[in-house]
């Protein structure tokens, strides 16, 4: 993906936070991402690290107490024909014709994100009505192949959700993203909550649409390992903040920012050699009390002085083969060895 | 007689009437508990749609004193009903639970504590597993009231910040002041893991311990539980999704599907080699970060594809339906646990054609044993 492609969805020096009487709570700070057409960007990080809370955000889709505070975001779709909208800046009537046109969402639990009430095919007939000009005969069919897309059978189409399995759900979930031929999905964690065999022939599908379709998709998920296999470029946020954004390639094989190695080595590794696995040692960061600078640093084993006094912006990473790996971290380069553990001692697991 | 226990009967007379093939756990320590041809019906439906759902078939194992037992297995594939038949929650439909050599009497209430206070649960879900109302201090101190000789303010005051600490809640007076909300999700699990200590247990069962944590905190807990089970002797059975983290942190690995178990072995070696069709499946399917670019573009349109079933009346194996080696034996004939190395077995007809290196390694001797 050559760099110079103007990007289909721009989000800049965003941030967002949550309104709360003890004082606001910065769930996103100044977070700058680019998404490319045809692009697969990955949005790594822990739960509470703010990776939805900035997918809703730039769709506005956030509810008080969360206001977005600062930043802007731009999207440039094909059917615009070169013209650039600020979504910030959209009345609620234009924002809903880009919402499901232009950027579409598939939300994480596909049980909650259904209606139990109605069919599949109503409430795929629901969208497709509401966005495309059809006569009802072409709806239906539209809707009819739509279960092709994603290979549910067709006799499918008059069951409530409650009759199909977690994985039929998520697909019918899929299918409703795409029902419109949207330019931007954002996936939020689609597959967390199935089996790995389910997970694995969904990302095959999502993968396999996404050729043929050719939209760009941000996937959230705090599975590093997946996306390393999936997105083009990975994205890895902490506490609000974007720590690394680099190649999927570039963060498998020299991750620079400390937080991002930590979590490679958190996963056991299934296949090769077996590993010394590390883990995270200490606890997910408390918004509500950061400390100064780096936010990692309580759990950093490289922590030094100057970390706290540390500004927090992406920084090229020197000497790296990806052109565009930036890393938060300005002391730590790819390869560079922990002078040793902080804080505790975190016990490796057993042989 | 069962051709497995056929099998079994010719591996001598010391191994116990479930065993096909020694138990790499065994090596570790002594015998806890054994689950000895658990079967669990469920009777499901009403009227003419009535059926009968084996939620858990035939499933046998031993749980050694330091050893970790992984219970490896998809949603729906039991491995929770497992769980509750060994902590006494559900009665098996037939089959015994031994502990210590003798069969549980959970009928009478003094049997049950007693039973209670040797094998203790942890929890999927550390949010919903402590009451919200009460404070750390509580949850531990029932169970030492309850299951321990301590009486005296003093002493048990001293048992809670020894308990603390052991799971590295320190320091152990302010963690013990706090209330569950005031925790992180790694601290709750091992508030959970501190309340399961208290009663002195010889069995932990942990069920799915670690699957709601965040990432960069499941290991430090995997790793608190695999320290614990050293220093206080126990016999763990970690029940998890996950069949990378059982090749870490388990000593010996049963894979679970539909209610049987299809394949166990040593961790390493069930992981890195798999036998049976479905555990191949499972471990193909973990994301492998070396694929890359590669991904998934193998067999990404794979039709929905029936699943097994589990309903007591289906017929063969209970893979057959989705498995690409299947043939019409498969199909009609429910296969046997049957052994592929001295402490490997896997439940397939095909080996021949799934695993046919495996077969090639250790000779194969069990499979022949089962085509007479």
């Amino acid at each position: 993906m050559s760099a110079d492609v103007e990007p289909v969805l721009e989000i800049s020096g965003l941030s967002v936070a949550y309104r709360s009487a003890a004082g606001d709570v910065k769930a996103v700070e100044n977070v700058s991402l680019a998404l490319r057409p045809g692009e697969v960007v990955g949005l790594a990080g822990e739960s509470g690290s703010g990776k939805s809370t900035l997918a809703y955000g730039a769709c506005r889709l956030l509810r008080p107490p969360a206001v977005i505070t600062d930043g802007g975001v731009t999207y440039r779709g094909r059917r615009l024909a070169g013209r650039s909208v600020d979504i910030l800046e959209r009345s609620p009537a234009e924002l809903r014709e880009l919402r499901w046109r232009e950027i579409a969402i598939v939300f994480q639990s596909a049980m909650n994100a259904l209606n139990p009430v109605l069919r599949v095919r109503d409430q795929l007939l629901d969208v497709v009505e509401a966005h495309l000009t059809l006569g009802r005969q072409d709806a239906r069919e539209r809707v009819a192949s739509l279960l092709d897309l994603v290979a549910i059978p067709r006799d499918r189409l008059r069951s409530y959700p409650h009759e199909l399995s977690g994985g039929m759900r998520q697909r019918v979930m899929i299918a409703m993203a795409l029902a419109v031929d949207p330019e931007v999905v954002i996936m939020d964690e689609p597959t967390t909550a199935l089996d790995v065999v389910v997970q694995r022939e969904i990302l095959g599908q999502i993968v396999e649409l996404k050729q043929r379709l050719g939209f760009a998709v941000l996937f959230i998920t705090h599975d590093l390992s997946l996306l390393i296999e999936l997105a083009d470029r990975i994205a890895v946020m902490y506490a609000g903040q974007l720590v690394e954004v680099a190649s999927a390639h570039a963060v498998h094989h020299g991750p620079a920012h400390p937080y991002t190695r930590g979590l490679l080595n958190s996963f056991p590794s299934l296949r090769g050699a077996r590993r010394e696995l590390a883990g995270i040692p200490g606890s997910p960061p408390d918004l509500r009390s950061l400390p100064p600078g780096c936010p990692f640093v309580p759990r950093c084993a490289f922590a030094s002085d100057a970390c706290t006094k540390l500004d927090m912006v992406l920084r090229p990473v020197p000497g790296a083969s990806d052109q565009g790996h930036v890393s938060a971290c300005p002391f730590v380069l790819p390869g560079a060895k922990a002078p040793g553990r902080p804080t505790e001692d975190v016990s490796e697991v057993a042989s | 007689m069962s051709a497995a226990r056929r099998h079994a009967d010719t591996l001598g007379g010391a191994a116990p009437p479930h065993a096909v093939v020694e138990s790499p756990a065994a090596r570790r320590g002594p015998l806890a508990m054994r689950a000895d041809r658990l079967h669990k019906d469920f009777s499901i439906g009403r009227g003419r749609s009535r059926a009968v759902l084996s939620a858990v078939r035939d499933v046998s194992f031993d749980l050694h004193r330091r050893a970790v037992v992984a219970l490896v297995g998809e949603s729906g594939s039991g491995k929770s009903t497992v769980a509750k038949l060994l902590a006494g929650q559900e009665h098996p439909s037939s089959g015994t639970i031994s502990l210590d050599g003798r069969p549980i009497d959970v009928a009478s209430r003094r049997g049950f504590r007693r039973y209670k206070s040797s094998v203790q649960m942890v929890f999927q879900d550390p949010f919903s597993s402590l009451n919200p109302v009460h404070t750390v201090r509580y949850h531990l101190e029932r169970p030492v009231r309850l299951h321990r000789e301590v009486s005296g303010r003093d002493a048990v005051e001293a048992v809670l910040v020894g308990l603390a600490e052991q799971v590295r809640l320190t320091p152990a007076q302010q963690f013990l002041a706090k209330y569950p909300h005031e925790l992180s999700g790694g601290q709750r699990q091992r508030v959970a893991i501190a309340r399961a200590l208290a009663a002195e247990p010889s069995v932990l069962l942990a069920d799915e311990p670690v699957s709601m944590l965040d990432v960069s905190i499941r290991l430090e807990v995997l790793g608190l539980l695999s320290e614990l089970r050293e220093r206080y002797e126990l016999a763990v059975l970690y029940i998890t999704h996950d069949i990378a983290s059982a090749r870490y942190f388990a000593d010996e690995a049963l894979v679970m599907y539909a209610g049987e178990i299809v394949e166990r072995g040593p961790a390493e070696a069930v992981t890195q080699q798999p036998a049976h069709p479905y555990t191949q499946l499972l471990v193909s399917s973990a994301p492998d970060p070396d694929a890359l670019g590669s991904v998934l573009r193998s067999g990404s349109r794979v039709a929905t594809r029936a699943s097994g079933s589990a309903l007591a009346s289906a017929r063969g194996c209970r893979f057959s339906p989705r498995c690409p080696f299947a043939d019409d034996r498969c199909r009609t004939e429910a296969p046997p646990l049957v052994a592929v190395a001295p402490d490997r077995a896997a439940a397939c007809f095909r080996l021949d054609v799934a695993a046919p290196a495996l077969l090639h390694v250790h000779g194969g001797g069990g499979v022949e044993d089962m085509n007479q």
